[in-house]
């Protein structure tokens, strides 16, 4: 327990560190714009990974709606903070309910499902999102909502990921953790053991669902708008793409999956076709020679390289 | 001999199939109940749904004076039944330590997870051996092993077998059915569901015969492994 603690305390020096090297890039204009986008767009990428990552990796719940609940987070923040004038952080967390509690609506009658069958079901619920979304006016409609303030700076996008990191990470690492990770592993199983099966996938819906919803406000106020067309189901394939690349059930993965490919489509952005070509390539090298993903379900933090790093002593 | 289990009338369906067919059984504190039968006679259907994975239509299902049908599965295991399911089912990603750990799920009493932890290792000592490897990587016999000692962990006073000699060659089947005494002798109850007749009836203080959903025969597991009927039928004459 102590030791996770003070790996805990490691990991944290270490992200502020590098915020700070990277902050002190961009204010000295070593970075420039672009590359302060991009960065906020890693850091919004990560937390859709990983709190995808609790529902598919953790829970074994395949689900291809994550973009609906991001584009639900988007749309609240967006209406909150340009309607009703909320502070940005209380914009966050109004996003956060209002996706979690569709997560739960949408989770609670697809939760039977499983594999394939649940797969369709989020697919098409992911959509119906988005065109709903779509059709009401009060929202911008087609068009997208527009005049959204810029809130969101490479730190608001850090350290709110640095909390869902951590969050996910404890959650995982909690006796409810263990209770998905059983239902992942077998569901019988999981249930004569005593583990109330729906209770703990609606909850990782909800959690995961919450936090992909913080990632669509701050996304919404990255841009200036927002708009459906960010949310197709080929948004949420991305998020897919991202977790199995890095691993199922590893953070560490997430967040290395979401870096990789974020970077790659900023890297060739200018060249949007070989983009997917490269994407696809990738893909297909690692699920031949790595089809358990970069990190296969290890964390970084369990490496003994990182427990020698820093004094270990 | 104060009754355990109390199975009275229960009729299941899957969709249109009448699979169980008005069966009544008894568990007395204590005893080793054997349910044998041949495939399809709806043992396991029977077991799951006094485990409450399945939900009798009819019929009720009392475990010390409560009434559990149409409990949930995850809260029947509070009541102290847990059930070794069919083909073990372990967790194979986890270690063999965190399987067992998984089986204490509903337990906060940490000093007796600690003993019962003692007494799984004691019945299972390979298990002991093998605390760190990853479930999915031991053999099918210690799958077993693990799966019977992962429902110890719950503390259940009736423990559900399923087969538990599937897949399993002569000797350790043998070893496994010596721990069911030892842990019977222990003052766990014990309902076995099981293809081995022989085997089962050799370790069984009762036995109920199942054919096509309902009970044909039952009695003294002594007397049916010597009478006519049940040695044609399931022991090759």
């Amino acid at each position: 327990m102590n030791s996770l603690r003070k790996l805990d305390a490691k990991a944290i020096i270490i992200s502020l560190i590098g915020f700070a090297i990277l902050q002190g890039l961009l204010t000295a204009d070593i970075l420039d714009n672009f590359w302060e986008l991009n960065m906020i767009l890693i850091c919004i990428n990560i937390i859709l990974a990983v709190s995808l990552n609790l529902i598919n990796g953790y829970t074994g719940q395949l689900s291809l709606g994550h973009a609906g609940f991001m584009a639900v987070g988007a749309y609240t923040g967006a209406v909150l903070t340009v309607n009703f004038h909320t502070p940005f952080l209380i914009s966050i967390i109004i996003s956060f309910v209002t996706a979690a509690i569709l997560g739960a609506m949408i989770g609670l009658p697809t939760i039977r499902l499983s594999g394939d069958y649940l797969a369709i079901a989020t697919l098409g619920l992911g959509e119906i999102i988005r065109i709903v979304i779509m059709n009401v006016n009060y929202v911008g409609g087609a068009a997208g909502f527009m005049g959204i303030p810029k809130y969101t700076t490479f730190a608001w996008a850090f350290f709110v990921m640095l909390f869902v990191v951590f969050f996910i990470k404890n959650y995982v690492n909690s006796s409810f953790g263990r209770a998905c990770i059983a239902i992942r592993e077998n569901e019988i199983a999981a249930e004569t053991m005593g583990v109330n099966t729906t209770k703990y996938k609606v909850l990782a819906f909800m959690v995961g669902a919450g936090f992909a919803g913080v990632a669509g406000c701050l996304f919404g106020h990255t841009f200036y708008i927002v708009h459906p067309s960010s949310f197709t189901f080929l948004a949420s394939f991305n998020y897919v793409i991202m977790i199995v690349m890095g691993g199922l059930g590893s953070i560490t993965g997430s967040i290395a999956g979401a870096f990789i490919l974020t970077t790659v489509s900023a890297l060739l952005s200018a060249w949007p076709e070989l983009r997917m070509i490269i994407y696809a390539v990738i893909l297909i090298l690692l699920m031949f020679y790595r089809p358990q993903g970069l990190f296969g379900n290890i964390e970084l933090t369990s490496l003994p390289i990182f427990k020698r790093f820093k004094g270990g002593k | 001999m104060e009754t355990m289990l109390k199975v009275d009338d229960i009729n299941v369906y899957y969709g249109a199939i009448h699979a169980i067919k008005g069966i009544s059984l008894e568990v007395n504190k204590g005893e080793i109940v054997t349910l044998i039968g041949a495939n399809g006679a709806g043992k396991s259907t029977t077991l799951r749904t006094i485990s409450g994975l399945l939900k009798p239509k009819t019929g009720t299902i009392t475990f010390e004076d409560e009434v559990i049908s149409g409990t949930a599965a995850h809260k029947i295991v509070e009541v102290g039944v847990s059930q070794v399911p069919e083909g073990r089912r372990v967790f194979s990603n986890m270690t063999v330590m965190e399987n067992l750990e998984m089986g204490a799920y509903i337990r906060n009493d940490k000093s007796q997870i600690k003993l019962d932890l003692d007494k799984v290792f004691h019945h299972f000592p390979r298990l002991a051996e093998r605390k760190k490897q990853e479930a999915g990587t031991l053999s099918g016999g210690e799958q077993q092993m693990l799966a019977m000692g992962r429902a110890l962990m719950s503390a259940p006073r009736l423990l559900l077998l399923d087969e538990p000699s599937m897949g399993l060659a002569p000797l350790l089947i043998k070893e496994i059915f010596e721990i069911i005494k030892d842990i019977n002798k222990e003052g766990t109850t014990v309902l076995l569901v099981e293809q081995n007749a022989n085997m089962a009836l050799s370790i069984a203080n009762r036995a109920y015969v199942l054919e096509t959903g309902q009970i044909s025969l039952s009695g003294d597991a002594k007397e049916l492994a010597a009478s006519e009927e049940v040695r044609k039928a399931y022991l090759g004459g």
